[in-house]
């Protein structure tokens, strides 16, 4: 295997002692097929136990390890080394967001934005004694947007959610069309104030970052504007 | 203080199913140490069963045939009023999780789709492309928000109260603040998840220590079968990362070195590849070692798609590319994918009754942690997620109802006593010198012995061995100390306090397995190759003592199906 010694240069917050940010740097032997997250985990094992970060599945489902590599946002644990590059790694928490310590981050704001578009399936008419049916067809359509893990990696990339918190972000929206666009649901009305209103879809710009920074591969600009024009029509757009 | 009728440790779908259960009819909380949807369950890939006979090639598929596939899995080690509630109540649960939004594969007539899975006699397995803890999950997390479940995020429960036969509550530590808290509560459902961990080469998240166990396993509940330990035959060799069953159930062939679809060998059935898991992850072990497989990367063999519809693999096995992609830079539409047996899955775990109940009042368990049996000796893919909503759902029911019915009163005093304790204990640990790295070579080593002396293959001397260095490690942790004084998120507190579960956790797995001198599903032992239904038909129950586990055993529940040769 081969073996190289990098550098990563890691933010360091600690809001009990610090009074401000500083950077500290390790250097760690990696090896081919070494993800950032393995060689993270290799520094708060081996080298400095009090370096505080999110991580769990290390197999990019649960979400837990955004965060900014050479200010770009990415998953740890799906980011192999090889893929970056540079003499020294830059390694920061999610940007924009209140650090409770070093790489880790206060996410209840991200997930209040959640909870504003009513992110379950809403149904008026009562559950069939079986399944509800639901065409391959138009279970396509909601096909990459149900593979949202939350990480926050795409609306913590947005320009606009950097200075406008009220903005619900990408994320949020995404789950929304989700639902929006899901044939089972009937949730349109409950979640419409939300999404047309002052923190919604109008807010997006396009400037892409979010579809950038998803992990997960989602066109999470695609579902914004599907979003707006449903608002707009008043009728899911399905061709 | 904090007071509540139920605690619920565990955002997995366990805990999720049992909140919302509960949620609105009782004053009930969460604790969990990491947000819900970030738990291990996400990462299920490739089914749920329920016998719905939605194919043209699985009408015929029913309650009953579920269950004695299940029975017949577990190598008859499972209870069998438990199986038939799980495939009976399953049903009933998957569609209810269709109705809360899983967005499940669809049939062409726009049912949930199924596919075949190792040990099933039709296609049960319903999924959600080959992300469906991930559909599942979501869903239940966005129901939870529905239901206002309340929810401790980032809580880890350090000790159940337990007094005169009752609980009392529980003490948990805020990650984000450091603060020790105490919670009253006169029920408590524990749905803390796996123990992979424990393990070197695992299928399971960081997460997944078993701590859930251990602070059962402390306060008297006893745990149940605990030796059981599945491996998962198909997991990459570099990472142990999951590569699902439902590969194979799509049509995936497992070939060694020598291109042979070595399975035909060891099993009739057709196709060979979905004998049940124990089976399959025994006979590639064999083929690895002797030297069938591919030498490097620690020995591997073959997973092969390549002769499969490219669409197949692009729509219903979308997340394996991925994964293979990313973590191997192979991409399963081109060159086959290489899989080793891996740790995956625990059998075992607290002890339970069909409703969640364990052996204290007012400790109810459910989910990977719990052991109702259901599993026995070896699960059958895609028969885990479905225990998490019956099960689930069920202790909820129950602990409602010892909510309404039990009058006891939990103690406050005997609470805050505990608070004080858990307070001085970690003040001991930052006080203790041997700080740093020695907690995680600890870690590693014990990691490093259960992979190798309490694995796929297990005999005397080599349990033995296993359990001496376990005894050694223990002695070495009582010396280990924390060095990181920060109160906020402490990786290493959090990963010394759990490491004296895992610990002890190691200690009854490797205990129970010497103690079973029989071959039973998964437990294999080379010096005792045969199922023993005369003197070991039985479970196994550990209870703590501070000498190591106590055992005793109890028999199995058998109803219809009479313990047979298990031949697939
Ligand atoms: C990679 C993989 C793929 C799988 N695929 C399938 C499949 O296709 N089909 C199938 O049926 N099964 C599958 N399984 C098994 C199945 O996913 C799990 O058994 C099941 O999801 C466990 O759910 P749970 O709710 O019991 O636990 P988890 O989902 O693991 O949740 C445990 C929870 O407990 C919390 N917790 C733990 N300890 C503490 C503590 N001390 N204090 C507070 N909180 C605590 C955690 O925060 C977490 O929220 C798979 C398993 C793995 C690892």
């Amino acid at each position: 295997m081969k073996k190289k010694m990098r550098k990563f240069k890691i933010y360091r917050y600690d809001p009990e002692k610090d009074s401000k940010p500083y950077y500290r740097e390790y250097s760690v032997e990696t090896h081919e097929g070494m993800t950032l997250l393995d060689a993270i985990i290799h520094i708060s094992e081996n080298m400095d136990p009090s370096l505080s970060v999110r991580y769990s599945c290390r197999m990019s489902v649960c979400g837990s390890c955004g965060m900014s590599v050479n200010d770009s946002l990415k998953l740890a644990c799906k980011t192999q080394l090889e893929t970056l590059h540079g003499d020294v790694l830059k390694i920061e928490p999610l940007p924009s967001m209140k650090v409770i310590k070093d790489l880790v981050v206060d996410m209840e704001p991200f997930l209040d934005n959640l909870k504003k578009v009513k992110p379950y399936l809403i149904t008026h008419t009562p559950d069939p004694a079986k399944e509800r049916l639901q065409s391959v067809y138009d279970r396509e359509l909601i096909d990459s947007s149900v593979d949202c893990i939350l990480c926050g990696c795409c609306t913590t990339s947005c320009p606009v959610f950097w200075t406008d918190k009220g903005y619900l972000g990408p994320a949020a929206i995404t789950k929304a069309f989700r639902f929006l666009y899901d044939s089972r649901d009937e949730g349109y009305e409950d979640r419409l104030h939300v999404l047309g209103g002052v923190g919604g879809v109008d807010k997006c710009h396009h400037a892409y970052r979010c579809v950038e920074a998803c992990p997960k591969n989602i066109n999470t600009t695609y579902a914004i504007d599907m979003v707006k024009k449903l608002i707009l029509t008043g009728k899911r757009d399905t061709e | 203080m904090n007071k509540f009728d139920v605690i619920i440790i565990g955002g997995g779908l366990a805990g999720l199913r049992a909140g919302i259960e509960l949620s609105g009819n009782a004053k009930v909380a969460m604790l969990t140490k990491v947000y819900p949807m970030r738990s291990h369950s996400s990462a299920a890939e490739g089914g749920v069963n329920a016998a719905l006979g939605n194919r043209g090639d699985n009408k015929e598929d029913n309650v009953y045939t579920h269950t004695y596939d299940t029975v017949k899995g577990s190598d008859y080690l499972a209870d069998q009023d438990a199986a038939e509630i799980l495939c009976k109540e399953g049903i009933d649960r998957v569609y209810e999780m269709e109705h809360w939004g899983v967005p499940f594969s669809r049939t062409e007539e726009g049912k949930i789709a199924q596919r075949p899975f190792g040990g099933g006699s039709y296609a049960r397995a319903c999924y959600a492309s080959d992300k469906t803890g991930h559909a599942l999950l979501e869903t239940m997390y966005e129901r939870s928000l529905k239901e206002n479940l309340f929810v401790f995020n980032e809580y880890m429960v350090l000790k159940l109260v337990v007094k005169d036969g009752y609980v009392h509550g529980v003490v948990a530590l805020s990650l984000r603040t450091g603060e020790v808290e105490g919670f009253i509560a006169k029920t408590i459902i524990i749905a803390t998840g796996g123990l992979g961990r424990i393990y070197s080469f695992t299928t399971n998240a960081h997460i997944n220590t078993g701590f859930g166990n251990a602070i059962a396993y402390w306060a008297g509940v006893t745990l149940k079968d605990s030796e059981f330990i599945q491996f998962h035959p198909t997991g990459l060799p570099t990472t142990g990362i999951l590569i699902t069953e439902g590969v194979r159930g799509e049509g995936g062939i497992l070939k060694n070195r020598l291109g042979e679809r070595f399975m035909e060998k060891y099993v009739s059935m057709k196709p060979p590849e979905l004998a049940p898991r124990d089976i399959v992850a025994r006979s590639m072990m064999i083929e690895i070692n002797e030297g069938r497989g591919f030498p490097d990367m620690g020995g591997y063999l073959h997973l092969d798609v390549t002769h499969l519809d490219p669409e197949i693999v692009k729509k219903r096995l979308s997340q394996i590319r991925e994964l293979t992609i990313s973590f191997m830079g192979i991409d399963p539409l081109k060159k086959p994918i290489p899989v080793r047996p891996v740790q995956h899955y625990s059998m075992g775990g607290i002890g339970t009754d069909i409703d969640g109940a364990t052996n204290i009042k007012g400790i109810y368990a459910a989910g990977e942690a719990a052991c109702v049996s259901v599993h026995g000796a070896n699960r059958l893919g895609a028969n885990s997620l479905l225990e998490t909503l019956v099960f689930g759902r069920r202790a909820g029911v129950a602990a409602l109802n010892y909510v309404r019915n039990e009058r006891f009163n939990p103690s406050e005093s005997y609470v805050n006593s505990a608070v004080v304790e858990i307070k001085s204990k970690i003040k001991g640990l930052f006080n203790k010198k041997n700080g740093g790295t020695e907690s995680t070579k600890i870690m590693h080593e014990l990691q490093q012995t259960m992979d190798k002396y309490v694995g796929i293959f297990r005999n005397q001397i080599g349990l033995e061995r296993g359990i001496e260095i376990i005894a050694d490690l223990k002695k070495r942790f009582e010396k280990v100390g924390v060095s990181s004084k920060g109160t906020t998120y402490n990786l290493e507190l959090i990963r010394v306090l759990e490491l004296e579960g895992m610990l002890d956790i190691a200690e009854v797995i490797a205990k129970g397995a010497l103690a079973r001198t029989e071959t039973r599903g998964a437990h294999f032992r080379t010096d005792h190759k045969e199922r023993d239904d005369t003197n070991w038909l039985k479970h196994t129950i550990a209870e703590y003592t501070p000498d190591g586990p106590r055992f005793s055993y109890q028999p199995v529940l058998i109803g219809k199906y009479k313990p047979q040769k298990r031949v697939y």
